[in-house]
C-alpha cells in the first residue's frame, strides 16, 4: 500500500497576492525517484509553487501532502527537517562563512560528529570547490556560488530536491557537469528542475510540466511537450504568438 | 602547524590575561583599582550585546533593561538574603527569563528589524517608569524597599560564597569582576567556536537559507537573546556591587545608546572590540567628568558620529587590517574563528535585506 | 457632564499634542525610510528657538509659528548635507548617526545655556467648564495639528512638488529616471521634516519645562507612533497618535500619569505585535 503514496501530491493549490493569482488550482503529482522539469514563461508562477512547497509561502488554498502528511503551512524549517531541499532563484547562502562552513550547515543535521568532515569533503569534491573550502563565500563567483548553494542542498541528503534554474549563469562546461549531478542523485531521490534552457532539459527530463499563467498547460514527456502547438505559442515559438 | 600555533599563542594571552587581573590591585592605586573594576563591569555588558548585535544580528535598543533587572533583582535579594551568593544567581536567572517570555514575544511573533527596536526601546522605557514611580513605603519587596527615583541606597556587596560576614575587599572585588568579564570573554569565544555558535552567526547571514536547511531561527534568536539577557543581568550585579548602590537611572536610554557607542567605536562582529571601546569610551567620560571645560553628551555624540562615517568597522578590527597589511600574513585562513565572520549581513539586517 | 467634557478636552490635547511632535519623524521616514533619532532635539531646537527670541522681545506668536520652524527647518538642512545624505539606505546607520548627533546637540546646547529650566508663559487665557479649568491654548493646538494634517494632505496630493515627492516616495529609482533629482527630494523632504518638527517644538514651548534633554521625552514616543503607524505618513501616524493619546489621557485619568504612559508604551507593543506593518499596513494601504 505505501507504494501507492506519492512522493509529493499538490491539490488545487491556489496562491493569490492582492489581485495577482501567481497559482490556480495547481494539482501536481511527483513520484518516488522520479526527475521532472518545470518550464514555464517568466511569471507562470513557477518560484511561487517551490515557495509553497517549501513554506516559504502559504497558500491561499489547496492542500499539499508530503509521503502522505500535509506539509501547506508548516513553516520551512519543519518542511526542510522532513527532507524537502531547495536550491532558489537567486544564490541564498551564507555569504560571511567559508566554503565549508556553508556545506557543514547543511551535512550536520543528518551525520554524526565524526562522519560530519568526510561528508563535508565528499560533497566539496563533487561540487569542485575542494581547493576554495577556505574561501568566504562572499569572495567567490557568481557560479562558484551557485555550487555552494547546490552543496548544500546536496548536503543535507533530503528526499526531495528541487532546483530553481540550476544552471543560469553557468558556462557550457559547467552546464553539462550541473546536468551529470542532476542525474546521479536522480539515482537515489526525486528532483524537480525549473529551467529555461531547452538543451539543459533535453539532457536531463523524462517527463516535463508546463506552467502558464498560473495553471497547469500540459505534463508529458519532453518530445511531446516541445511538439506541442499550444507550449510552442506560449513559451517555445514567442515569434508564433507575435 | 599554524593551528597549534594560534592554539598556544590564545592560550599564553588568557595566562597573560590572568596575571594581569591578579597583580593589578598591587601595581596601581586603590582609586583607579576601584575604577577598573566598574570598567570591568560595564564590559561584561558591553559583551552581552556584543554577542546578539555582533553575532547574531540582532540590535536590541534595550540592553539596559536586563542590565537594570540584573541590578534590581541583586540589590533586592541582597537586602533580603543578607548573602550575595543566592543574589548573583538571581541577578543572572531573572534577566534571562525576562529575556525568555520578552525574546519569545519577539521572535515567534516574527517582528523584526525596526520593529524589534521599538519594542526593545519601549520596554526599557516601560520598566524605567515603573521603578521610577516606586517611592513610599507601600513599595517594598521583603525587606527591600525600592525608593523610586531616589533608588536604594546601602545595598550589600559581595561577600565569601555563603559566608555572608565575609564581606569582600575591593581588591576581592575587582579579582571577581576582572575574573568574570574574562570569564564571560572566554565563554562567549568558546561558543562561537562550536557549532552553536556557527549557527547563531549563519542564521544572522541569511535567516531564509537557515531554514531551508531545517534550522529553526526562532529559536536560534531566541537562545541567542535569553544568553545575552543573561550576561547583562550580571553585569548589573557586578555594577551594584561596585557602588553598593542601584536606582532606576540603570534603565536609562542614555546608557543604552552608550553600549552601542562601545561597540561602534571598539567594533562591531568582534569580542575583544567592544571591550576596548567600552574601557576607552568609560574613560573619557570619567576624565570629562573631572573636569568642566566639555560636556560629555557633546564628546560621546561627536565620537559616534565620526566613527560611522569615517570608521564604520571600528578600533578593533581596522587595526588588524592595518596590521595584516604591515605583516603579510602566511595563510589568511588560519585566522580565529572570530575573524572570518564580518558582519556584513548584521549591518544590514534591520534594513531587511534578505 | 464637565467632568466628561474635560477629560474629553484632555483627549483632545493628548491627541493633537502627539500628532503634531510626530510628524516631522513621520515625513522623513515615510519619504526616505530613515529613522531620525535626533527627532527629539529638533524639538528641544524648537523650543528654545522660540524661548529665546521671545524673550528677547520677539512676539511669542512670530517666535513659535516662525522663528522655531525656520531655524530647525536650516539646522535640518544644514544637517542632511553634512551627515544624512552619507547614510541613505543603511538604516541601522543612519540610526547610530542620529542617536550620536542628538547626543551633540544636547552637548552643544547644554555648553552655551547651560542645564537650567527655561519658560514662557503660556499665551490665551484660561477658561472654566463648571469648576474645572482648563486653557484656550489647549484648542489651539487642536486647531493647529488640524490644520497642519490640512496643509500636507493639501501639499502632497494637490501640488505638483507633492506629486514629485510621492512618485520618490514609491520607487527614487523610476523618479530619477524621469527627471527627479532625488538628492533634491531627499534633502528638502529632511528640511521639511525638521522644520515641521521645530514648530512642535515653538508649539509645547508654552506648556513644558525646556531643558536640553526635553527631547528625550518625546523621542521614544514619537518613535513607536511613527512605527506603529506604518507607511503611511499622515493616515498611519494620525491613527496610532489618536490611540496612543487617548489611551495615554485616559489611562494617566484614572490612574497615574506615570502608569499613563506605561499604558501607552504596552499598547504600542501590543499593537506591533498584532500588526506587525502598522496600523496603515493593515487598514490604509497606499494612502497618504
Amino acid at each position: 500500500m505505501a507504494d501507492l503514496v506519492p512522493l509529493l501530491k499538490a491539490e488545487h493549490l491556489t496562491m493569490r497576492f492582492g489581485g495577482v493569482v501567481a497559482n490556480d488550482d495547481i494539482t501536481f503529482t511527483l513520484e518516488e525517484m522520479e526527475l521532472r522539469c518545470l518550464i514555464g514563461p517568466n511569471g507562470a508562477g513557477k518560484s511561487t509553487f517551490f515557495k509553497t512547497l517549501t513554506g516559504q509561502l502559504v497558500p491561499t488554498s489547496g492542500a499539499i501532502a508530503f509521503r502522505g502528511q500535509p506539509i501547506a503551512g508548516k513553516l520551512s524549517h519543519e518542511i526542510a527537517r522532513m527532507g524537502v531541499g531547495i536550491k532558489t532563484q537567486v544564490p541564498n547562502v551564507f555569504n560571511g562563512l567559508s566554503v565549508r562552513e556553508n556545506i557543514w550547515l547543511a551535512v550536520r543535521r543528518k551525520a554524526t560528529p565524526r562522519a560530519q568532515g568526510p561528508a563535508v569533503d565528499a560533497v566539496l569534491e563533487m561540487i569542485r570547490l575542494t581547493d576554495h573550502a577556505d574561501r568566504i563565500v562572499a569572495t567567490l563567483s557568481h557560479g562558484q556560488r551557485q555550487w555552494v548553494e547546490i552543496g548544500m542542498v546536496l548536503a543535507a541528503e533530503p528526499e526531495l530536491i528541487l532546483l530553481d534554474e540550476p544552471a543560469a549563469g553557468m558556462t557550457d562546461e559547467e552546464t553539462l557537469h550541473t546536468a551529470a549531478i542532476i542525474r546521479e542523485i536522480n539515482k537515489s531521490r526525486a528532483i524537480i528542475v525549473v529551467e529555461h534552457d531547452m538543451e539543459f532539459i533535453r539532457q536531463i527530463a523524462k517527463k516535463v510540466t508546463v506552467f502558464h499563467q498560473g495553471r497547469v498547460l500540459i505534463e508529458d514527456t519532453v518530445d511531446k511537450v516541445m511538439a506541442d502547438q499550444r507550449v510552442r505559442d506560449v513559451y517555445l515559438g514567442r515569434k508564433v504568438a507575435a | 602547524m599554524p593551528v597549534r600555533f594560534s592554539l598556544v599563542a590564545q592560550a599564553v594571552v588568557v595566562v597573560l590575561a590572568i596575571v594581569a587581573i591578579a597583580v593589578i590591585p598591587n601595581v596601581i592605586e586603590l582609586f583607579a583599582m576601584m575604577q577598573l573594576t566598574l570598567f570591568a563591569a560595564m564590559a561584561v555588558l558591553a559583551l552581552s550585546l556584543a554577542f546578539i548585535w555582533g553575532f547574531g544580528g540582532i540590535l536590541s535598543f534595550g540592553q539596559t533593561a536586563f542590565f537594570g533587572l540584573g541590578g534590581y533583582a541583586y540589590a533586592i535579594s541582597a537586602v533580603n538574603f543578607q548573602d550575595s551568593t543566592p543574589s548573583i544567581l538571581l541577578a543572572i536567572i531573572i534577566p534571562a527569563l525576562f529575556a525568555a517570555i520578552l525574546g519569545y514575544f519577539i521572535f515567534f511573533g516574527r517582528i523584526s528589524d525596526v520593529y524589534l527596536g521599538v519594542i526593545t526601546l519601549t520596554v526599557t522605557l516601560i520598566l524605567f517608569n515603573c521603578v521610577n514611580s516606586t517611592s513610599g513605603d507601600e513599595y517594598r519587596i521583603g525587606k527591600a524597599l525600592l525608593g523610586g527615583f531616589n533608588g536604594m541606597p546601602a545595598v550589600p556587596t559581595f561577600n565569601v560564597p555563603f559566608y555572608p560576614d565575609q564581606v569582600l575587599s575591593p581588591e576581592q572585588s575587582w579579582w571577581v569582576t576582572g575574573g568574570a568579564l574574562l570569564g564571560v570573554f572566554l565563554l562567549l569565544r568558546l561558543l562561537l567556536s562550536l557549532p552553536a555558535g556557527r549557527i547563531v552567526v549563519a542564521v544572522r547571514e541569511n535567516e531564509v537559507r537557515a531554514s531551508l536547511l531545517g534550522y529553526d531561527p526562532r529559536k536560534v534568536k531566541l537562545l541567542t537573546f535569553i544568553l545575552s539577557g543573561a550576561i547583562a543581568g550580571l553585569a548589573g550585579a557586578l555594577y551594584v556591587n561596585w557602588g553598593a548602590f542601584v536606582g532606576p537611572t540603570i534603565f536609562s536610554l542614555s546608557l543604552s545608546a552608550e553600549i552601542i557607542i562601545w561597540i561602534t567605536v571598539g567594533g562591531l562582529g568582534t569580542l575583544l572590540g567592544p571591550v576596548v571601546g567600552c574601557v576607552l569610551i568609560e574613560y573619557i567620560v570619567a576624565y570629562i567628568g573631572s573636569q568642566q571645560a566639555l560636556n560629555s553628551n557633546l564628546v560621546l555624540g561627536a565620537v559616534l558620529v565620526v566613527f560611522v562615517l569615517l570608521l564604520p568597522k571600528g578600533l578593533v578590527p581596522t587595526a588588524r587590517d592595518l596590521l595584516m597589511r604591515l605583516v603579510p600574513a602566511p595563510k589568511a585562513k588560519e585566522q580565529l574563528a572570530e575573524e572570518q565572520v564580518p558582519p556584513s549581513a548584521a549591518a544590514s539586517h534591520m534594513a531587511g535585506a534578505e | 457632564m464637565a467632568l466628561y467634557l474635560i477629560v474629553a478636552l484632555d483627549v483632545l490635547n493628548g491627541i493633537s499634542l502627539l500628532f503634531l511632535l510626530c510628524l516631522g519623524l513621520a515625513i522623513i521616514f515615510g519619504m526616505m525610510k530613515i529613522i531620525n533619532l535626533a527627532h527629539g532635539e529638533f524639538i528641544m531646537l524648537g523650543a528654545y528657538a522660540t524661548v529665546i527670541s521671545a524673550n528677547a522681545g520677539v512676539n511669542i506668536w512670530i517666535a513659535m509659528l516662525v522663528v522655531a520652524p525656520l531655524f530647525v527647518g536650516l539646522v535640518g538642512l544644514i544637517i542632511e548635507r553634512c551627515l544624512i545624505r552619507f547614510l541613505y539606505g543603511r538604516l541601522v546607520d543612519s540610526m547610530l548617526a542620529t542617536w550620536g548627533l542628538s547626543l551633540l546637540i544636547i552637548g552643544i546646547v547644554t555648553t552655551i545655556y547651560g542645564n537650567t529650566q527655561q519658560g514662557v508663559p503660556t499665551p490665551l487665557g484660561g477658561f472654566s467648564i463648571g469648576s474645572y479649568q482648563s486653557s484656550y491654548y489647549t484648542l489651539f493646538l487642536a486647531g493647529m495639528a488640524i490644520a497642519m494634517m490640512a496643509l500636507v494632505y493639501g501639499v502632497m496630493r494637490y501640488t505638483r512638488l507633492g506629486l514629485i515627492a510621492r512618485a520618490t516616495m514609491q520607487n527614487p529609482a523610476m523618479a530619477a529616471t524621469l527627471g527627479v533629482n532625488p538628492t533634491r527630494v531627499y534633502m528638502s523632504t529632511f528640511a521639511v521634516g525638521a522644520a515641521v518638527t521645530g514648530l512642535a517644538g515653538g508649539l509645547v514651548a508654552p506648556v513644558s519645562g525646556i531643558t536640553p534633554g526635553m527631547g528625550g521625552a518625546y523621542v521614544a514616543k514619537a518613535f513607536m507612533t511613527v512605527v506603529g503607524g506604518g507607511a503611511a505618513m499622515l493616515s498611519g501616524t494620525m491613527s496610532a497618535a489618536s490611540l496612543f493619546g487617548a489611551v495615554n489621557q485616559v489611562g494617566a485619568y484614572f490612574t497615574t500619569p506615570v502608569y499613563g504612559e506605561v499604558l501607552v508604551f504596552t499598547a504600542a507593543i501590543v499593537l506591533i505585535r498584532l500588526l506587525p506593518q502598522g496600523i496603515s499596513g493593515r487598514f490604509f494601504k497606499g494612502n497618504l
